[in-house]
């Protein structure tokens, strides 16, 4: 049950006002006011952003190159990461020798890993790849491990009596039983990815939307272009995220999702 | 006999230790092809733990469990155990679920399975839902009506009306009745319900609270449908009554 | 045998790493007794205290600050329909923004050094912060507001009352993921943006002298650390005002 919200006071007035999209306007405002106000030549207005993105010939290229980079890093996650959570759900004493390793790697900010990704691999697409699988690995392993642990034992107590084999069971129990939980670290694995792929590519790469934002400032001061591509990365991120979420909806996991 | 129980002793933990628990002490128990049987007792007296022992779960510490005169070690499609409505698998439509088990047979035999099952248990017309859009009867019977489809020897069931309204539970009884007769599984049904046991059952074991024992075991030899101010009925009901020790008035 | 079972695993990691290290001449990556070595030598020259405490106070502050913010904006968007409908987009949008990608403004704003550093942490857990209040509060059951309401509690006292000890249980554990954000976000702001720090050891070591012994030695402590962190806000979530809320394992 949903704790009551406050009465919901006011009439029509209160709705226009508090209404996303009026908020988002006010906020917009505020911003634009601000700036005039204080009379800033460093921080820019809505428009300065606008038009900063608009005249930025690399934006095209830079967008596709950060996609690229997350992809590749988010997909080597999910390929290992999966069937490596699930055994590590299956078998218990592996989950117990692998915990404290797993728990000592994770701290690790994935950009610590830097100074090693970069013997390994040179300055190239595959340091900030290796560090975006880093960040992702861990959320995705972690969510099969416990997407397995939380099957109820009735289910595979069932597909047991049925005369199920083991892979069997696996494959029409425990993977179903599993999906909608995946589905979740994976969301949660990609949001990770994004954040990680903007820090990435401040430090060693040339190109790429982190890039931009560090590159613009230290260039030139355009922070007409650091705004801009914060909210870039936002709206991206915001809409990559959205369109796991349809996944959710899908026939075949829904049924955990709307209890 | 279908199913023979030979003095099962069941512990939970290690001898000696303080979390060593007795729960089954010395069950012997035949049970006809075709019977109902209630095992019936107080919360945590064991019946459950015994069902999970003849099902092949657990394996018990003293005796055997044979069925058809084969040992019972491990889960088995001829004896299949129902849940509560919760062990209907959630990501499979009421047809899927139904046809389950049944991966040996060719399309064609699955279909034909499916139908008369849902006929029987009166789901038809919602053979392509998903569990969470019926009703906890309406679970209820479609895993009843899982279990039956692979046409088991045995059916187990362990409180399997527990979760639902005292009047769904009345309807419930009476569909499992008709079940039964158009089926007879010999079926072993758990309950810690007084009145249920004597609505359903052919024989109800009366265990004791832990650890349990057979304390009596009561024929009830009324005709189905059973009419529940049969005097007969009420006289069999207050024997177990008496035999629990529990007195008459709230 | 039980018991040695969880050390296995960073047994044969190290092993491993040993062997990757004695079988690969050329390379730059130290063994880990030379990553143990590096971090004798950091304790030995005093900078050992000096950098763990820099991080830590930069955490602690950004992460305080945030926590002091958050859980009263949380409680009342939770309560507030109205007001999280229209602040939903904004926070939904500032989500996906890494909070290092706020260091130029971080920098604009307050300069290089340790506010810019704390400004990031506040950022990287103020969000978290209040999204984990948000849906704390909506998950509260009905049945114990209206219970509260019932015996004539209102406003503050509902909140001191019914609420605050409700949402506990799901509040710590997003202060616990929360406080690992921090100090993911911490090293990583370290790195580009202050002179002093674990993250700053991790770049300074490589930039002025490829000791990699001590790049690696700072990953180990920053593991180490992270884990106490984790490890101390777990207790928390054993206290009996807390414990209630978690199923049992």
């Amino acid at each position: 049950m949903k704790a009551g919200s406050m009465k919901d006071e006011g009439g029509l007035a209160m709705r226009v006002v508090l209404h996303p999209s009026s908020f988002i306007l006010a906020l917009l405002a505020a911003w634009h006011f601000a700036v005039v106000a204080t009379g800033t030549k460093i921080f820019p207005s809505p428009l300065d952003v606008l038009r900063g993105l608009n005249d930025l010939p690399h934006l095209g290229a830079y967008t596709r190159d950060s996609l690229f980079r997350v992809f590749c890093g988010y997909v080597a996650a999910v390929i290992l990461g999966i069937p490596a959570g699930l055994a590590l759900g299956w078998w218990s004493w592996l989950a117990k020798a692998a915990n404290p390793l797993i728990q000592m790697l994770r701290p690790i900010s994935p950009l610590a890993w830097m100074p090693l990704a970069v013997i390994w691999f040179g300055v190239s697409n595959l340091a900030p790849i290796f560090l975006i699988f880093l960040a992702s690995f861990f959320p995705v392993v972690l969510a099969a491990m416990n997407g397995v642990r939380n099957v109820p034992p009735m289910y595979v107590q069932a597909g047991r009596n049925f005369g199920l084999s083991t892979t069997a069971l696996m494959t029409r129990v425990i993977f179903p039983a599993v999906l909608p939980r995946i589905l979740v670290g994976l969301r949660i694995a990609f949001g990770v990815a994004w954040l990680v792929l903007v820090a990435a590519e401040m430090i060693a790469v040339d190109s790429g939307l982190g890039y931009l934002i560090i590159d613009a400032r230290n260039a030139g001061k355009r922070y007409d272009l650091v705004v801009g591509g914060m909210l870039l990365i936002g709206v991206i991120g915001l809409l990559l995220d959205a369109l796991i979420r349809r996944a959710e909806r899908m026939k075949f996991v829904k049924w955990a999702f709307t209890e | 006999m279908k199913v023979v129980f030979r003095n099962i002793g069941m512990s939970f933990g290690a001898a000696g230790q303080a979390n060593h628990i007795r729960v089954l002490d010395d069950i012997s128990l035949s049970v006809a092809a075709g019977e109902f049987v209630c095992l019936l007792g107080p919360s945590g007296c064991g019946k459950s733990t015994l069902l999970n022992i003849a099902g092949g779960f657990i394996q018990q510490v003293e005796g055997e469990v044979a069925i058809d005169g084969e040992p019972v070690t491990g889960p088995d499609p001829r004896r299949i155990f129902v849940f509560q409505e919760r062990g209907v698998f959630p990501w499979l439509t009421v047809e899927q679920n139904i046809g389950f088990g049944l991966f040996d047979k060719t399309e064609a035999e699955k279909r034909e399975r499916v139908a008369h099952y849902v006929q029987l248990v009166g789901l038809k017309g919602f053979e392509k839902s998903y569990p969470r859009e019926l009703s906890g009867g309406m679970k209820q019977r479609l895993e009843v009506a899982r279990a039956l489809a692979v046409n088991p020897d045995v059916l187990y069931l362990d409180e399997p009306f527990g979760a639902l309204d005292s009047i769904t539970r009345l309807q419930m009884r009476r569909e499992l009745l008709r079940i039964w007769q158009a089926e007879r599984k010999t079926i072993l049904f758990v309950t810690h319900d007084i009145e249920e046991s004597v609505q359903l059952a052919d024989r109800v074991v009366v265990l004791s609270a832990r650890p349990g024992r057979v304390r009596r075991i009561v024929d009830i030899d009324i005709p189905h449908p059973r009419d529940l101010s049969d005097p007969r009925y009420i006289a069999l009901r207050d024997e177990i009554f008496g035999e629990i020790g529990l007195a008459h008035q709230v | 045998m039980r018991r040695l079972l969880p050390l296995t695993g960073i047994l044969l990691f190290v092993l491993a790493w040993h062997l990757a290290v004695a079988t690969n001449d050329g390379t730059l990556v130290p063994s880990p007794w030379a990553a143990v070595l590096g971090i004798v030598e950091l304790a030995q020259k005093g900078l050992l205290a000096k950098y763990v405490v820099a991080s830590l106070f930069r955490v602690t502050w950004g992460y305080l600050a945030a926590l002091i913010i958050a859980v009263p904006l949380g409680v009342l968007l939770g309560l507030w329909q109205r007001g999280e409908k229209a602040v939903n987009p904004v926070l939904q949008l500032l989500r996906p923004i890494s909070p290092l990608a706020w260091i130029p403004i971080a920098i604009l704003w307050f300069g290089v050094g340790d506010v810019a550093a704390v400004f990031l942490i506040f950022l990287a857990s103020l969000l978290p912060l209040t999204l984990t209040t948000i849906n704390a509060v909506h998950n509260i059951e009905g049945v114990h507001l209206a219970a509260g309401r019932n015996f004539g509690l209102t406003g503050r006292e509902l909140v001191r009352s019914v609420i605050l000890p409700a949402i506990l249980p799901q509040l710590i554990v997003g202060m616990r993921i929360t406080l690992g954000i921090a100090w993911l976000v911490v090293v990583a702001a370290e790195m580009i943006a202050v002179s002093s720090g674990l993250g700053f050891l991790i770049i300074d070591a490589r930039n002025a002298g490829n000791r990699y012994d001590l790049v690696v030695a700072g990953m180990i402590l920053i593991g180490v650390i992270g884990v106490v962190l984790d490890a101390m806000m777990r207790r928390l979530e054993r206290l009996p005002g807390v414990r209630w809320g978690y199923v049992a394992e």
